[in-house]
């Protein structure tokens, strides 16, 4: 909502500073977007006389002009207007000056040879008019004087802009925002002043509300104004529509915008001759169309609020006019509508139909049901002023009668909510001067509400009224008590925020990135998930939402390998979405590493990463997060993006459904699709909903300390088992034979080839045995050596290796 | 005694001279061996009268001792001399790289989320999550803002189907909703979490994060909200003073509410908080709409409070100087590497928030 000081102080009488105003529009609500000199970049166009004007030597239709504009010595200026003599007075724009018509910005230019500083306007250029034959003829009587003064004076003033909350739709206007600051101690409100207008005769033109279900009108207020003679407006009324920014059009409808600027009153006005026979308030019909004044032709489809006429809709009420009954510049008759749309009807059809007005912005937030007449008296007096025009009585069709809402306010919760006191006589001070009608009744207020503040419903509203006038600076600064209800953290929480560390601490950087992601790249790796697609996307490559963390960490790692990285780690911890459900999501852990370990290194020989890197940091993770690496299963299943043969998944027990945790090489396939190029990719993902939260806590992990000093022995063994054997399970029979005497296994070799059958391969492995009661003997060792080699062999047939 | 004498000398000499291992072994020999000089001087102890033998005893020990302290050292000696100048031919230049290490790094996002979660901990709140994907009427209608209010067109929502039934969240209040739903006064929370509105441009980002606050009890009042929020805002710039400035605003789900701002000034092109004439907005809060514990569940005449919702990027942004809000959200792994911060700087408020 942009408006002038000076338009302010039409309605408010008060003496204080600018600054004070606008400190004061900020803190109780009305928040000052910009206080701004708009018209600094007016303030470059100065009335200016032409002293001399000769024939361009290079050009038949160019003139070259000795402007006097105020200061010691005229300027050049080169000038293509045909009316452009001696003595004319005129508008002078120097250079730097920016042409309100095309915001081009001046500067010193040669014209054919000839250096012109600036330029004359025409009334086009200026956005005066749309006269744009030759350049603008000031009349000698009131200029002469001003040569060299800006010609836009009233314009020195600065522009407020504020941004008004949607439940504040009577500041939507100059009076309303008048009205709150005077409330708020700055001023007095000045009453409307009406010059009495002469009514003469009935409205001749027919206005009725159908009964309709959901009629989105309750009142439609017309005048038919005769006889008038439709100009440009004068310049006062130019400058205030032209100092918020907006163009001048006619004086008829600048009159209609001004009031609803001044009053946040929007008005209708029909070329009164083109209404065929009657106006009828009434609900569209599905696929009955209309051209509206934005030159769109809409179909309707049933129950939207129309005004029509015999022939058809004229058109949406509250929204926008249509083009068959607009006023032209010859227009002689009209018929001012002034009425109330309901905002929840306005707020319907405009979404269907994706129009947005600024009358659709106000109905919708509401209007003052109570200001039909005014808006009628304010802009009949303008248009008679103006235009001149036989002005009818005022019609008022009305289906609700709108009278006044009442609230019982009880003073004592205006304590309650803000903490500090305001006393009664303050508090009724303050609401009287909202507009509110109030009367005592012992503890409690009888509250009649302005009809123009449709947000004030219950006794909240009241409160904040009165805190937001009394100002926010009052409510006292508690000190914050330390109490805790609840742990800070769940224990899912504290699992997460370890597991985004842990993995960050073995050299990932964290990312985050957007929850959609492009349907391409998504099918890649969404398996049997379901694709959800987002309706209105913000482009078409972030139409859905992902099934998987490696979906984005690819796009980006593709973008970080083209910016001539080679080695990254990338990790992020986030959601992905099985389906389209509130909760239908997953937490997970995505991790990719690309590129080689050790890459030119001087004491180290480079390889390139592999599936064991990323298990390894998967495994650790896992193991620091606190669960038993002993009980952990790896199965050599995963989803399809990974490497069928370099990958597996891990299950935290062997008896667990979800795997934990996928880990591997990702597929050749992948990479070629991405186009990705790298010596080697590898990834893991971690599914934390499926880590079952520890049992045993740490603190109970640690009551028992046992430990053996008997003396430790080692023994190694390699066995010959068939390619496909797993080394877990080797590891598992091993394990189990005795638990208390085999301490560890370490496998120490893999060899397969020469001396090895070709379905075979050879692993080695060394066993740690101790006993925590005694030293074992020679026998003993002997006794358990051959269980191993026994055990092995029956269970898994393999043969020892000799 | 004579002949001990010369001995005695005689090897003391020779042990002064530049000796190797296998000469000073040599030596030894020839003293101690089976027929060395001092064994053989021991062997005739027996042989001289007794007047004698006790004065000749007693000096060929302390000969004895002598030469061996001796022929020790000379050992000591030469093996520090050889260890030396073995440790001097294992030199080599630690000058040359160490071997490599990795270090990874916390997006800003996560850490100042810790941060956050860190300084509320310490007055009482413990931490919420709802789903990124929520339904109409948690994101808006149980929050006061039915379908037909204009405030609802201050959110551009990403809709998943049709009929605006689904949608990404547009703030985190609706946490506020499940928590209240779930459970019973009073609430203490802070709800972190992605948020998503299809809007981009140089400020704005199609995804961006929040944080929601509630505390809700019988007496919580304004008051309890400003001084929530000044100990927050001072405690996250960790600075002991702050400008700070509630001015009325609204939100369909707080009465009465409030936008904060900060004061700040501009110093050597970078952004000071806290001082100045220059004011940022940094969140909206208010009192907890009526309607909205209704709406819950929660009787508005025995329980109130207050909510508010911050910006974590905006917030990471000003304290850690970032000027582009999109770059969050990029994956530049040099950016990543510039602004993300070490995995074990865990923000704590016994360590403190940030080093």
């Amino acid at each position: 909502m942009k408006f002038t000081i000076g338009w302010l102080k039409e309605h408010l009488d008060t003496q204080k500073k600018d600054n004070e105003l606008i400190e004061k529009l900020t803190n109780i609500g009305l928040e000052v977007e910009s206080f701004e000199n708009l018209s600094s970049s007016l303030d470059s166009f100065k009335v200016a006389k032409i002293i001399n004007a000769e024939q361009h030597p290079n050009a038949d239709r160019l003139r070259i002009c000795d402007v006097d504009i105020g200061l010691d010595n005229t300027v050049k200026v080169v000038c293509g207007a045909p009316n452009a003599k001696k003595d004319l007075l005129t508008i002078y724009a120097g250079p730097g000056s920016i042409i309100p018509k095309n915001n081009m910005k001046l500067s010193v230019s040669k014209i054919r040879g000839v250096t012109s500083y600036g330029m004359l306007c025409s009334e086009s250029e200026l956005n005066l008019s749309n006269e744009s034959e030759g350049i603008i003829e000031l009349p000698t009587g009131k200029y002469s004087g001003k040569i060299g003064r800006n010609f836009f004076n009233s314009n020195t003033e600065k522009v407020v802009d504020l941004s008004i909350t949607p439940n504040r739709p009577d500041c939507l206007g100059v009076r309303g925002i008048a009205r709150d600051l005077a409330a708020a101690g700055v001023g007095k409100l000045k009453k409307i002043s009406l010059k009495n207008i002469k009514n003469n005769g009935s409205q001749k033109i027919k206005v009725s509300i159908t009964k309709d279900k959901n009629q989105g009108c309750t009142v439609f207020g017309s005048c038919l104004i005769e006889g008038v003679t439709n100009k440009e407006s004068p310049k006062w009324l130019k400058e205030k529509i032209i100092s918020l920014g907006q163009k001048p059009i006619s004086a008829i409808v600048d009159i209609t915008n001004y009031v609803m600027l001044d009053l946040n009153r929007p008005l209708h006005a029909y070329d009164a001759d083109k209404i065929d026979n009657e106006i009828i308030v009434r609900n569209s019909k599905n696929g009955e169309t209309f051209e509206a004044l934005d030159n769109k032709e809409y179909k309707l489809g049933d129950d939207m609020c129309v005004i029509s006429d015999k022939s058809g809709v004229l058109g949406l009420g509250g929204i926008i006019g249509g083009i068959r009954s607009g006023t032209e510049i010859n227009t002689k008759n009209i018929l001012l509508e002034s009425a109330y749309f309901i905002p929840r009807s306005i707020r319907k059809t405009s979404k269907l139909l994706n129009i947005d007005t600024d009358a659709k912005f106000r109905f919708e937030r509401g209007i003052d049901t109570q200001s039909i007449e005014l808006g009628l008296s304010k802009a009949a007096e303008l248009i008679s002023e103006i235009c001149g025009g036989k002005i009818s009585n005022f019609d008022i069709q009305k289906t609700d009668k709108h009278e006044k809402n009442k609230i019982k306010f009880n003073v004592s919760l205006f304590e309650k909510i803000t903490g500090f006191k305001v006393n009664d006589n303050e508090i009724i001070k303050i609401l009287t001067d909202l507009g509110f009608e109030v009367s005592k009744d012992k503890f409690e207020l009888d509250l009649k509400i302005p009809t123009w503040r449709p947000d004030i419903t219950q006794s909240i509203d009241i409160v904040e009224e009165i805190v937001r006038i009394k100002g926010y600076e009052n409510i006292e600064t508690l000190q914050p008590e330390k109490t805790k209800i609840k742990d800070t953290l769940n224990a899912q929480q504290k699992l997460f925020h370890f597991l985004q560390r842990s993995v960050a601490s073995k050299g990932y950087f964290e990312t985050v990135t957007w929850s959609f992601t492009d349907s391409k790249i998504n099918k890649l790796f969404k398996e049997n998930l379901k694709e959800i697609k987002i309706v209105n996307p913000i482009s078409s490559d972030l139409d859905v939402l992902r099934n998987s963390i490696f979906t984005n960490l690819t796009f980006y790692l593709k973008k970080n390998l083209d910016r001539g990285f080679k080695d990254i780690s990338l990790f992020e911890i986030g959601p992905i979405f099985k389906d389209s459900k509130p909760g239908e999501q997953l937490t997970v852990i995505g991790a990719i590493k690309s590129g080689k370990i050790s890459r030119l290194n001087w004491n180290e020989k480079d390889r390139v990463v592999d599936v064991f890197d990323a298990k390894k940091d998967v495994i650790q993770t896992l193991v620091e997060a606190g669960y038993d690496r002993q009980n952990f299963f790896v199965k050599d299943e995963s989803p399809s993006y990974y490497h069928p043969g370099k990958s597996g998944s891990i299950y935290l027990d062997k008896d667990e459904i979800e795997p934990v945790a996928f880990f591997g090489e990702i597929h050749p396939n992948i990479l070629k699709k991405l186009d990705i190029k790298t010596e080697g990719l590898v990834g893991f993902e971690i599914h934390m909903d499926y880590l079952k939260e520890n049992k045993i806590k740490l603190k109970d992990l640690k009551t028992n300390f046992e430990y053996s000093d008997y003396q430790k022995s080692e023994r190694d063994f390699a066995f010959v088992v068939d390619k496909n054997f797993k080394a877990q399970d080797l590891i598992e029979i091993i394990s189990s034979i005795d638990k208390n005497l085999i301490r560890s296994i370490k496998i120490f070799d893999i060899y397969e080839g020469e001396n090895i059958p070709q379905d075979k391969k050879s692993i080695a492995l060394n066993v740690t045995i101790q006993s925590s009661e005694k030293t074992l003997e020679e026998s003993d060792l002997e006794k358990i050596n051959k269980l191993i080699i026994s055990t092995v062999e029956t269970k898994s047939g393999a043969k020892i290796r000799s | 005694m004579s002949d001990l004498k010369k001995i005695k000398d005689e090897y003391l000499n020779k042990l002064d001279s530049d000796l190797n291992i296998e000469s000073v072994n040599q030596i030894k020999t020839e003293l101690f061996g089976k027929n060395g000089q001092i064994s053989n001087s021991f062997k005739s102890l027996g042989s001289l009268p007794t007047d004698e033998r006790k004065k000749f005893a007693s000096d060929l020990n302390s000969i004895k001792d002598e030469l061996q302290d001796k022929i020790n050292s000379k050992l000591q000696e030469i093996e520090t001399k050889e260890i030396n100048s073995k440790l001097e031919n294992e030199k080599v230049d630690v000058t040359l790289p160490e071997r490599e290490f990795s270090r990874g790094k916390i997006h800003p996002v996560s850490q100042v989320i810790d941060e956050i979660s860190s300084i509320f901990s310490e007055i009482g709140f413990s931490v919420e999550e709802g789903p990124d994907i929520e339904n109409e009427h948690y994101n808006f209608t149980a929050l006061n803002t039915p379908d037909n209010h204009p405030a609802r067109d201050m959110h551009d929502t990403f809709y998943l189907d049709n009929n605006k039934e689904l949608l990404l969240r547009t703030h985190t209040s609706p946490v506020q909703v499940r928590t209240m739903l779930n459970g019973k006064p009073p609430f203490k929370i802070i709800a972190p979490g992605r948020t998503y509105r299809s809007d981009s441009d140089q400020t704005h980002s199609p995804m961006f994060h929040q944080v929601e606050g509630l505390h809700i009890d019988k007496d919580i009042n304004m008051g309890h909200l400003k001084g929530c929020l000044n100990y927050f805002i001072k405690s996250f710039f960790e600075v002991d003073k702050i400008k700070m400035r509630f001015r009325p605003s609204h939100f369909p789900f707080t009465e009465p509410s409030a936008e904060v701002d900060i004061g700040y000034e501009i110093k050597d092109g970078k952004i000071v908080i806290g001082e100045g004439d220059k004011w940022l907005e940094i969140l909206g809060c208010g009192m907890v709409h009526p309607n909205v514990l209704k709406n819950v569940k929660v009787n508005p005449d025995k329980y109130q409070g207050y909510a508010f919702g911050i910006g974590i990027d905006r917030l990471g942004m000003l304290k850690y100087g970032i000027n582009d809000l999109r770059a969050f959200f990029e994956t530049d792994y040099r950016w990543l590497n510039h602004f993300g911060f070490d995995p074990l700087d865990v923000p704590s408020n016994y360590r403190g928030l940030s080093r």
